[in-house]
């Protein structure tokens, strides 16, 4: 075994065992940490097949952002402290024939399939993706992007309209959104 | 050299540790955080068809930059979504929340 092999399988040993602590865990604030690590190791993973563009994006986008994101949601919502009740016995075997039948077909079918993989070497440079990005011709993915971006913007404004504090008028849940007030701060 | 397999194992791995998060647990934000889990997955069998299969093309990086994109926005909606719903309700448990089921 090589040193490469040995940090995949070091990698993908971190990331499966912190995937199963995150689900099972039953204090929703370790839950949220066990996450983090898992996402922290997939942007491992990401370096380790030197795709150093989707690593930096997963570690800016995911560690930085969503997982702060749901730590903060958690700190609104509940008393982190808690534990969370038990999931029923019979729900909990379910779930799990449900999802090791499922793991071992789909990975019955993976394994029989029969990869090639090509020898050429990848060229992911982050100036390739950037031409290819904005570009308008065969091959580019501008109008994709474009989409996304619009796709943010209603994003955006729809979690500020969601999330916005109801007028003190109470049931006036329906003309909050038409309030400017809280739009204008952000 | 690792086999595409192994690394599809990961994945694919990943995937229904997800999937069995989302089975088990009946709390949204829990909930939201196995999907996170289910999309990682999926990003990482992108990466990986486009890194060995067609190493001449970029499209599985471009498939996953806009996956985590989108899996930003939808957590910035859902989460918007589970504060307005603990205002109103004062919890986040999916067996609560039925006014719309019947």
């Amino acid at each position: 075994m090589t040193a490469s092999q040995i940090i995949f399988y070091i990698l993908s040993a971190f990331i499966l065992g912190m995937g199963i602590l995150s689900v099972t865990s039953r204090k929703i604030f370790r839950s949220a940490i066990w996450l983090l690590f898992s996402l922290i190791g997939i942007s491992g993973l990401y370096f380790w097949m030197e795709v150093e563009f989707i690593a930096a994006v997963q570690i800016v986008v995911y560690v930085g952002g969503i997982v702060v994101l749901i730590i903060f949601s958690i700190f609104l919502t509940q008393q982190s402290g808690k534990e969370m009740q038990k999931a029923p016995m019979m729900r909990m075997i379910a779930g799990a024939l449900a999802v090791v039948f499922g793991f071992a077909f789909t990975y019955m079918l993976i394994d029989r399939y029969g990869f090639k993989p090509k020898s050429v070497v990848f060229d992911n440079s982050v100036a390739r993706i950037g031409n290819a990005m904005l570009n308008t011709e065969q091959g580019g993915f501008s109008l994709p992007f474009e989409v996304v971006s619009i796709l943010l913007l209603a994003a955006m404004i729809g979690c500020i309209v969601i999330a916005a504090s109801p007028s003190p008028s109470k049931g006036g849940d329906k003309e909050a959104p038409s309030k400017s007030p809280p739009k204008e701060e952000t | 050299m690792i086999p595409i397999s192994h690394i599809l194992f990961v994945s694919t791995a990943l995937f229904f540790i997800g999937m069995y998060g989302l089975f088990t647990r009946r709390n949204m934000i829990t909930m939201l955080m196995s999907i996170e889990l289910m999309l990682n997955s999926v990003n990482i069998n992108f990466v990986t068809f486009n890194k060995y299969l067609y190493p001449e093309k970029l499209d599985g990086i471009f498939f996953t930059i806009f996956i985590i994109t989108i899996a930003a926005a939808e957590a910035a909606v859902a989460i918007a979504i589970i504060i307005n719903l603990y205002r109103s309700h004062k919890s986040i448990d999916v067996e609560d929340a039925t006014e719309m089921k019947y």
